[in-house]
């Protein structure tokens, strides 16, 4: 019982920060038709730039800084080079973000060396939240949850409150008539993509110190968010949530089950069940849980 | 690209290709140059194979490794089981193993991946990669975990004093296969099968209208294009004599996207420069820095912005103006753009190599250059190298301006002669 609990809420913040890498991969998907395959390059740059501000000033202006200098380096991308290559269509701008992946993770590896850096849980914030039934539950779990619950409650209150909300949400379906009505939707664009840079910066400054930063976090994490883009179905964001959750959940639950089946546990076979989900829901449901487009 | 039926020249181009593959040993006999070409010939036939999928086909593909890598796999437990004598299996033919392992793969994923087209079948791909990768460390049994699984290609009686021990002799092995491979390729194009694979790439819709089943037409592309795969893997596996995870990676997959990408998609001929260029950064240039990732990742990027059509469309732009005996005229501003591009490049290693080593532990802070010893924690060589970056550039900028405006003029009189 205090089993499920437990592995339910880190599901559940698993989850949580999954979603926000997605919700921007989906964003940015849906608005310009660009996949960003350097989404998760971004994760990872969050989580470098959280540890040397941390290493030098402290955790919480680096809470506040990281996203903000990934956000920005988001918008330079976008403006300097996938406006560029735009003109060839949309597998030319994935290949762009490609890439950018390569390029980005290489920048990391001279910079930051090949080894996992020491970017740590700050004290304030380190041991147990609250007890339940003799196991303990840490603070720094509940903290990712609370930060990326307000992140998103904010984000769905600017995408429906505000005015610049509605005129991405209008430029998802219509960018020629928002242009024609004389939005700057090339600046939109902008916004949207920095925007979803920064989302997924944010995650990696509260995911990098709750798992570890180093190199290949960027390539570990990156294939699993796009499989709930697809599972969730393309360019739905209620999709990518359920499927975040649903992920979440599949991956913290089958690396602590040590049932077997044929000689092979579930724990060995926690990092292929993501894709066999794909795979099945492919199947089944080429759509996607909650997409709405076919090819 | 436009196709123009000159069997003349095709028939001197393919011996040409034929007698290069002979010749090349004879001209470059060190043994690093016959791991290059070695290497060289099994990823031209991969990076050939990929662009039966990117170029021909629309589909760009995140996961080919999984086939090459699944018909190096099986490939290697065969030439096992043939070493231990369980049944005859003659070197030579390894390949049709490898390549048949691909194409089955080929059937069983290319199922599920080519019911969709464009952006979702890269996920998918990308997704099933990614899987067979993960299986890959579940089953030590058959992917032999972490180490891979090795072999040795010397198997049964030398035939004719053959025995494929020399790397001489797999280079032979190599090219024979590479040559045979480009050619089926090349015919495969020519085929209603390759055409419609054009038809599906360019207008899915209308060749739905003609009546063919777009998914279909994906499908036996996929499979085909597995199969060739497969024959490099089973090469890999007889040059490296290993086949370890690495075969099944992102890694591979990545690598043969950059490789034919660079090469030029649009082009049959693209790929095979693509993988020459890609084994050079991969083999020669990795010897020399560490950052060679970070090189090869820049080119990539360059190309995507500049030359979408990659080296091959760069080589066949110039044909027309050298055909007009007007290239001459294209000369200095080629050669002012390549030194502004070569003193940009210049200040650019220098800045990557002392951040390389300045985040090594242990590297050396002090670096060499012409007789020129610095320190990378000092100043001084920051500013040299970015003021050489700097102007580098500034000269590149002006260089282009000059190069496109001297090509529009040589454009312009070339339509106009022959309106």
């Amino acid at each position: 019982m205090e089993f499920v609990l437990v592995q339910t809420l880190n599901g559940i913040s698993y989850g949580l920060l999954l979603f926000m890498l997605s919700s921007g991969l989906t964003l940015v998907f849906s608005l310009m038709g660009v996949l960003n395959f350097a989404h998760a390059s971004f994760y990872m740059l969050g989580a470098y730039f959280a540890y040397q501000v941390s290493a030098q000033i402290g955790f919480w202006p680096g809470l506040v800084f990281a996203p903000l200098l990934v956000g920005a380096l988001g918008m330079l991308v976008e403006r300097w080079g996938l406006r560029t290559v735009h003109k060839y269509g949309h597998v030319a701008e994935l290949l762009f973000t490609f890439g950018l992946a390569y390029l980005i993770e290489e920048a990391v590896h001279l910079i930051w060396g090949r080894l996992a850096v020491e970017y740590r849980v700050p004290a304030e914030l380190d041991g147990p939240l609250f007890h339940i039934m003799g196991s303990q539950y840490p603070i720094y779990r509940g903290f990712m949850m609370l930060v990326s619950v307000t992140m998103l409650v904010s984000i769905w209150l600017a995408l429906t409150r505000t005015r610049i909300g509605l005129v991405i949400q209008a430029a998802l379906t219509h960018p020629q008539t928002v242009e024609a009505l004389g939005h700057n939707v090339p600046r939109v664009f902008m916004l949207v993509f920095g925007g979803g840079a920064a989302l997924a910066g944010l995650a990696g400054v509260i995911g990098g110190n709750a798992f570890v930063t180093e190199p290949g976090m960027a390539a570990a994490v990156g294939p699993i968010i796009f499989v709930i883009v697809v599972v969730g179905g393309m360019g739905s964001l209620a999709g990518a949530f359920v499927a975040s959750l649903l992920i979440g959940c599949i991956q913290t639950f089958a690396v602590s089950l040590d049932w077997a089946f044929g000689g092979i546990s579930i724990a060995q076979a926690a990092p292929v069940l993501p894709y066999l989900l794909m795979v099945l829901l492919l199947i089944f449901r080429p759509k996607g849980l909650m997409g709405t487009r076919e090819g | 690209m436009k196709y123009q039926p000159l069997n003349l020249g095709r028939w001197v181009l393919w011996s040409g290709t034929a007698l290069v593959f002979l010749a090349a040993p004879q001209l470059f006999s060190a043994s690093f140059a016959l791991t290059l070409m070695t290497q060289m010939g099994t990823m031209i036939i991969f990076a050939l194979s990929y662009n039966m999928l990117l170029g021909q086909g629309g589909m760009l593909s995140f996961g080919h490794a999984v086939y090459s890598g699944l018909g190096a796999y099986l490939s290697v437990h065969a030439l096992n089981l043939a070493g231990q004598g369980a049944f005859p299996l003659p070197l030579p033919l390894l390949p049709v193993v490898g390549g048949l392992a691909g194409l089955a793969f080929g059937i069983l994923f290319g199922y599920v991946t080519t019911r969709r087209a464009g952006t979702t079948f890269a996920l998918i791909s990308l997704g099933v990669g990614e899987m067979v990768f993960a299986c890959s460390l579940m089953f030590p049994g058959f992917f032999g975990g972490e180490a891979g699984i090795s072999t040795n290609r010397v198997v049964g009686q030398p035939f004719l004093g053959i025995s494929f021990g020399p790397a001489i002799q797999v280079y032979y092995l190599v090219a024979f296969w590479c040559f045979i491979c480009m050619a089926a390729m090349f015919a495969l194009t020519q085929t209603p099968l390759g055409r419609m694979a054009n038809a599906v790439r360019d207008n899915p819709e209308r060749a739905e209208f003609v009546g063919y089943n777009t998914q279909h037409v994906r499908f036996l592309q996929l499979a085909l294009s597995a199969f060739f795969a497969g024959v490099s893997g089973a090469l890999s596996c007889i040059n490296f004599e290993i086949v370890s995870a690495e075969n099944v990676s992102a890694i591979r997959s990545g690598g043969v996207l950059l490789a034919t990408y660079i090469g030029g998609v649009p082009f049959f001929f693209g790929p095979i420069v693509g993988a020459v260029v890609f084994i050079f950064f991969v083999v020669a240039l990795s010897g020399f820095t560490k950052a060679w990732l970070l090189y090869l990742g820049l080119f990539f990027l360059l190309m995507v912005l500049y030359a979408p059509g990659g080296i091959a469309s760069l080589i066949l732009l110039q044909i027309p103006v050298i055909r007009a005996r007007r290239f001459g005229e294209l000369l200095l501003p080629y050669a002012l753009a390549a030194g502004a591009a070569l003193v940009a490049l210049a200040g650019l290693i220098g800045m990557v190599e002392m951040v390389y080593r300045l985040s090594e532990q242990g590297a050396s802070t002090v670096l060499t250059v012409l007789e020129l010893s610095f320190d990378a924690r000092t100043t001084p060589p920051w500013i040299a190298f970015g003021a050489v970056l700097a102007a580098g550039l500034a000269a590149l900028r002006q260089a282009a301006r000059f190069v496109s405006a001297r090509w529009d003029s040589v454009q312009q009189s070339l339509q106009s002669g022959t309106a």
